[in-house]
């Protein structure tokens, strides 16, 4: 061995021996929503508290990002080590082994705190599977200032047959204000996310307990015909095509007495910046018919690590951070308590300078109270989902049945022919994937 | 003896045609204004077409969210490395069926254009474990391999159709002259196809730029090229349009360009052998 080469392994030898050690990196999918958008900003507070982790995030569009993870977990591709998941999916992985358990967080995460109704759907078993980053139901919101142009006043609780007498009352048509503004677009995740939380207020329900569908029962043919009656007579046109952002932007430009979504719009409608409305917007629970079940949905975007990452360590540690009281106070410190990420912690709605930054703290905290995923409807159901039926079929069927209410609703089948259809796919589908004989 | 075409012809045909670009071309046209509103004057009602605060936000937003130049260099690579690839397997492929035609070459030409036919989510699981088992998931070699594959059978028959124009009895010539296979498809064969070539080449760039299937779901941080780095602007909840309209500005600017450069390549190219 020459002199050179003996002196090059040394040298290799010490530049390894003096390197610090490589940084431990974390590939992170998420959903593109501001809430999200704004952890990946902060995130300087999380390595410097870690120097040796590194994050790597990959942003998609919640549909494409439901696909890639699905497969990549499915399969066991190994590709993310954290994955932004819903409360639709969480059940349903946890039953099949692909997520990590998260029962051994530090006891300063405070897992008590996490809101009773999020954490129950995020638990299979007794065990915590994802930590919810940011929780929403769905709550009215509406023009205050239409309503006392109607002679009316807004109940905290409404029913749905003073949804219907309002929504009359601020129609004007010619001046382009419709009453209401509802979800048409088809989907299990759009129009049928709605109509399966206001069915759940009608006590229809997608199953009885040996899992034979229900879109015969008289309760499912009262909500979809209170449903078109409403959009038909106080909606705008082209209703079917309205998701959660067409609906926004009417709302937003003035066009919508009311609106039931997602109570995350709360902080759309209310921010002058966007809204033309800002300051004539009240909330109030989503309806009832009086059978002790309100209209309203329950989801939340959580952060849940696949059975197969080999960084789990590490990656419990970012979820602990992401979802902890400390990174509401960061959000609360850097840009304000109205933009701290809403719907998961008690504490944050205990906290008065939150009630004070968020004039829907207390709606949206009554909205996801009011939601209970193991009992979403009237009658006993074999499911868990408030605006979903957690089994891996809902998906598809969702989505079929939703395409036959948006066409009831486009005009292009009758009420009664789209429940019939319903009810025909979804027994097909249930009887092949061995549901029902 | 050419047609006579009238004037009131021509203007008519003229019309009609510089209607027919605008039509296609205003969905980009939008996008691009679109991407200079805020998000409240991209949802405005009646819509806003040139008379709005132009801003440039919305790009200052995407530029720092997003490493725009990895994604730009991913789309180059995997576009650029697919269709050389492609183009060098489907040369002599293209060659064989054209010049030294078998009894199956039209079966076998009819085939693999079948496999066009195959929707790609019906073959996304072995593929991916297929990537997931020799570690191609999420690396550029990967998506040069899935998308010259999945190209291949669009090259070849282009290719096919521009070498069956070529009269054998050139070939012939250069054989009787002592060239090998070699200097018949290079120097012979080749500069005469060059258009069809360079528009075979264009195309298939602008196609592999454009794939928006295998790119998404087989990457995930590192090889994700513009189409995922769109992906990320869109949003179920809340406004998005002025943000994805100034990444779906960025992402097609580089091929906008490039066929802006050799539109007349590419006309050329299509209509080879059209007119005789």
């Amino acid at each position: 061995m020459t002199v050179f080469v003996r002196a090059l392994l040394g040298a290799t030898a010490l530049t390894l021996a003096v390197s610090p050690a490589l940084a431990e990196k974390l590939t992170i999918a998420t959903v593109n929503n501001g809430d999200m958008i704004r952890m990946q900003k902060l995130t300087d507070d999380f390595t410097a508290k870690n120097p040796d982790i590194e994050l790597e995030w990959v942003t998609l569009e919640e549909n494409v990002l439901r696909q890639r993870v699905t497969t990549d977990i499915a399969t066991n591709g190994g590709q993310y080590d954290i994955m932004t998941i819903g409360t639709y999916e969480v059940p349903i992985w946890a039953k099949q082994g692909w997520l990590v358990d998260l029962n051994d967080l530090p006891a300063s995460y405070d897992i008590d705190d996490l809101l009773p109704a999020i954490r129950g759907g995020l638990t299979v078993d007794g065990k915590l599977y994802a930590a919810p980053f940011y929780g929403e139901s769905s709550m009215v919101m509406y023009r205050t200032d239409l309503m006392k142009k109607a002679n009316l006043e807004m109940p905290d609780a409404p029913t749905w047959d003073f949804i219907k007498q309002a929504a009359a009352a601020m129609t004007d048509k010619n001046n382009e204000v419709y009453g209401i503004c509802l979800r048409g677009k088809a989907g299990w995740g759009e129009n049928m996310a709605f109509l399966t939380a206001m069915s759940n207020s009608y006590g229809a329900r997608w199953f009885d307990m040996d899992w034979k569908p229900q879109f015969d029962s008289e309760a499912w043919k009262a909500t979809l015909t209170d449903y078109l009656d409403l959009m038909n007579n106080y909606g705008p046109p082209g209703a079917s095509n309205n998701g959660f952002n067409e609906n926004l932007s009417l709302f937003q430009t003035g066009k919508c007495g009311m609106w039931i979504d997602a109570t995350v719009a709360a902080s759309f409608v209310t921010n002058p910046k966007d809204s033309t409305v800002a300051d004539k917007v009240g909330f109030a629970l989503a309806p009832d018919k009086g059978l002790g079940k309100r209209g309203n949905w329950l989801w939340a975007w959580s952060l849940g690590i696949p059975a197969g990452s080999q960084k789990v360590d590490a990656a419990k540690k970012f979820i602990a951070w992401a979802t902890s009281k400390d990174y509401l106070k960061l959000v609360a410190d850097k840009e304000g308590w109205a933009n701290v990420p809403p719907g998961t912690r008690t504490s944050l709605y205990e906290n008065p300078k939150y009630q004070e930054a968020a004039p829907f703290a207390k709606m949206t905290l009554e909205s996801i109270n009011a939601a209970d995923p193991q009992h979403p409807t009237v009658d006993e159901v074999p499911y868990v989902g408030v605006q979903f039926v957690a089994i891996p079929e809902f998906q598809g069927i969702g989505t079929a049945v939703g395409q036959q209410f948006s066409a009831a609703l486009a005009g292009t089948v009758t009420a009664d022919q789209a429940l019939k259809n319903a009810q025909m796919i979804t027994e097909r589908t249930m009887m092949k994937a061995g549901y029902i004989k | 003896m050419a047609r006579r075409v009238s004037n009131r012809r021509k203007t008519l045909v003229t019309i009609v045609a510089w209607a027919v670009g605008i039509a296609i071309f205003f969905p980009i046209l939008w996008t691009i204004l679109t991407s200079f509103k805020t998000e409240a004057e991209a949802i405005a009602s009646p819509p806003k077409f040139l008379f709005f605060d132009w801003t440039l936000e919305n790009y200052a937003e995407v530029n720092s969210r997003s490493n725009y130049f990895l994604h730009f260099m991913n789309s180059v690579i995997i576009s650029v490395g697919s269709t050389l690839l492609g183009l060098a397997i489907a040369i002599p492929a293209a060659w064989s069926m054209a010049f030294v035609p078998g009894k199956r070459t039209k079966d076998v030409l009819m085939w693999m254009l079948s496999t066009k036919m195959l929707p790609p989510v019906g073959v996304l699981i072995p593929i991916y474990l297929l990537f997931r088992d020799s570690g191609l998931l999420d690396t550029r070699l990967g998506l040069v391999i899935v998308l010259t594959l999945i190209n291949l059978p669009i090259i070849v028959w282009m290719l096919f159709t521009y070498f069956k124009e070529i009269p054998g009895e050139i070939l012939e010539a250069a054989r009787m002259d002592g060239a090998g296979l070699w200097e018949e498809v290079v120097h012979v064969l080749t500069p005469m196809a060059v258009p069809g070539i360079a528009s075979t080449l264009l195309l298939n760039i602008i196609l592999a730029w454009n794939e928006a299937f295998w790119t998404l779901n087989l990457t995930a941080a590192k090889a994700a090229p513009l189409t995922a780095f769109i992906a990320s602007y869109s949003s179920p909840e809340g406004l998005f349009y002025a943000k994805l309209s100034a990444a779906s500005t960025l992402a097609i600017a580089p091929i906008l360009v490039l066929g802006w450069f050799s539109q007349k390549q590419l006309v050329r190219g299509l209509t080879f052998g059209a007119v005789k």
